[in-house]
């Protein structure tokens, strides 16, 4: 799949670049579907520019603005100081260290299981295509959904997963709230990581891991010597997917614990701020903060990691 | 035709697992039983909190806190209940409607955006591909404060489209990855294969090219449509009354007034409901889905 891969991005590149170097002069053809290119990403390209661009250079005005909704009309420009809230505040950062560790530990324990559940799927003798059918629930169902089936088992009376820690209450403490939303976040979304990680296994070739077993390797040793090492692109891009997906988290933690006891992710806290806090100037400081640490990651995982860019020929 | 070539591992592996069962008719009983268990267990941990779900909509409210997971008495009350209210009803009608309407035009912009990356030669594509990943992984919660604040300004909060255009911008990504990923499958020579035996360029097009694409679009469409469905950060935020109300935004309303008075059987009769379709999908187009997923993920 690697080599038909590159062959499609070789195959588009070489079909685009002579063009462009043969005839420095365009032909008419060449303009015509320049022009019709753009005129057919124009659409989706204005949609996606008025709804994120703009919205986010939008923040950015608010952000350094004193704008709280009681008070409309006391707007004005105070430089940095809504940052200067939001960076001295602990909320910020116990907001920010929930959702690191909840993400951390639910992808961490996605791609094991998710590996684990993709070798069941590509080794399988049977029932293959069930299993498949059947982990697409979780990943299907929605999220809002899929909390309350949760928050209802982990609740007494409701509940038939509260009585596995005696008459403990999990959602009413951090440790365990932050627990049991890993638990609904790895159910929801390891499936998803398996699929690609079973499309990354498609990847490594069979015969290389029957000549490395005539060779004596050890199962673990194929798996780490071998899978791995060829599969290392789809992985970077479904860890890189996962991350910042978990990163976002909100549906689960609002319906499972409100955000009480502590378990709020940044997500969470950014809604609290506009909706109950009613301060716009926060809220949008909260946003671009939120904006940067995800671009940073982003830009960790591209250049530290060197993961491609997954859909189109980035990779040249 | 793009469906079988994006699934390739699924054909070969099949293929190989079939030669391996008839390599070894019998001794491997105990590997064959290993592998029922381990589907079991994943089957199990897939279903079971939704079916906790589906056994507590059923139940009578004297019985929903016994914690057994067969009603012990049934009763339809719970769903009776949610569809005579208009809250539900409503947010069922906002849901499908603002979910259909996002996923055609998703459709329709995606297509043509992707159409354009799979097949001409323009400047500008690398970073129109690059904007679609980063839009893809953009916080949602960013544009909250900023969209509540425009939206009301220039009249549509809490309405349809309010919903429908950030609803779009997010779901355009994926669905330009996934159909870029489905059109460089096509074999386009065919258009004019058809045309040099004499059929007008909308005829090559919509008896040639179309039922080729079609796969591909049907499968953003689902993608598309379970994203929309899903959504509840915007649904709660950029809407307030049960004009434009998505169901799961619906039904975190359905909290009682004080917190310990919930609604239990509504809520998880609600659940189900808007459940169902996503049920209806995966068991109708498992295959197209997970080629969906994996598509422009992992084809580069």
């Amino acid at each position: 799949m690697t080599v038909e891969a590159t062959t499609n991005a070789g195959a588009a590149a070489n079909g685009a670049a002579p063009v462009k170097r043969r005839r420095a002069p365009l032909s008419a053809g060449a303009r015509a579907e320049r022009r019709l290119g753009w005129a057919l990403c124009a659409p989706a390209v204005i949609v996606i520019l008025a709804v994120t661009a703009y919205p986010i250079g939008y923040a950015i005005y608010l952000s350094l603005r004193r704008y709280d909704l009681r008070f409309p009309d006391d707007s004005k420009f105070v430089g940095l100081a809504n940052y200067a809230t939001v960076l001295t505040s602990s909320l910020w950062w116990q907001a920010l260290a929930v959702t690191v560790i909840i993400t951390v530990i639910s992808v961490a324990i996605q791609f094991v299981l998710g590996m684990t559940l993709a070798l069941v799927m590509h080794r399988a003798l049977v029932g293959r295509g069930l299993v498949r059918t059947v982990i697409l629930i979780p990943y299907g169902i929605v999220t809002v959904v899929a909390a309350f089936g949760w928050r209802y088992a982990w609740t007494p009376d409701t509940g038939y997963l509260s009585g596995l820690f005696g008459d403990a209450t999990p959602l009413s403490s951090q440790v365990w709230g932050i627990a049991v939303i890993i638990v609904a976040e790895v159910w929801k979304t390891t499936p998803f990581m398996a699929l690609l990680l079973l499309a990354g296994l498609a990847l490594v070739p069979e015969e290389l891991l029957r000549a490395a077993k005539v060779d004596g390797a050890t199962a673990w040793q194929r798996l780490t010597r071998i899978m791995l090492p060829l599969m290392k692109p789809a992985i970077l891009v479904a860890l890189l997917f996962r991350v910042l997906d978990a990163f976002r988290i909100f549906d689960s933690i609002y319906v499972l614990t409100a955000g009480a006891y502590d378990t709020r992710s940044v997500s969470i806290l950014g809604y609290d701020n506009l909706f109950t806090a009613l301060n716009l100037g926060v809220g949008s400081s909260l946003s671009v903060l939120i904006f940067l640490v995800v671009a940073l990651v982003a830009f960790i995982f591209v250049k530290g990691f060197g993961t491609a860019a997954p859909g189109g020929e980035g990779r040249r | 035709m793009a469906t079988i070539a994006s699934t390739p591992g699924a054909g070969a592996t099949g293929t190989a697992g079939a030669a391996t069962r008839g390599r070894r008719p019998s001794g491997e009983r105990t590997a064959l039983l290993g592998w029922s268990a381990a589907n079991l267990v994943i089957i199990g941990i897939s279903l079971v909190p939704l079916l906790w779900l589906v056994s507590l909509s059923f139940k009578t409210p004297d019985s929903i806190t016994d914690g057994k997971f067969i009603p012990r008495h049934w009763t339809f009350e719970n769903y009776r209940g949610i569809f005579g209210e208009s809250l539900f009803t409503r947010a069922l009608l906002n849901s499908l409607g603002i979910a259909l309407i996002s996923t055609v035009l998703a459709v329709v912009l995606g297509s043509m955006a992707a159409y354009a990356i799979a097949r001409l030669a323009f400047p500008g594509k690398g970073l129109l591909v690059g904007l679609a990943l980063l839009i893809a992984m953009f916080p949602q919660i960013s544009l909250v404060s900023p969209l509540f604040n425009l939206w009301r300004q220039i009249g549509i909060f809490d309405t349809w489209i309010g919903l429908i255009i950030p609803y779009l911008t997010f779901s355009l990504p994926l669905a330009i990855y996934t159909l870029s990923a489905f059109f460089r499958e096509i074999p386009w020579d065919l258009e004019k294969a058809a045309q040099v035996d004499g059929a007008t360029p909308l005829q090559a097009f919509l008896r040639v090219i179309a039922p080729l694409a079609a796969p591909g679009m049907v499968t953003t469409a689902i993608l598309v449509f379970i994203f929309c469905w899903n959504d509840f950060l915007f649904a709660i935020s950029l809407t307030s009354t049960e004009r434009s109300r998505t169901v799961p935004a619906a039904i975190a309303f359905f909290t009682g007034a004080s917190q310990f008075a919930q609604p239990i059987g509504s809520i998880a009769a609600a659940a189900v409901v808007i459940t169902i379709p996503i049920i209806i999908f995966v068991l109708l187009f498992q295959r197209r889905i997970v080629a969906g997923l994996t598509s422009g993920a992992v084809k580069g």
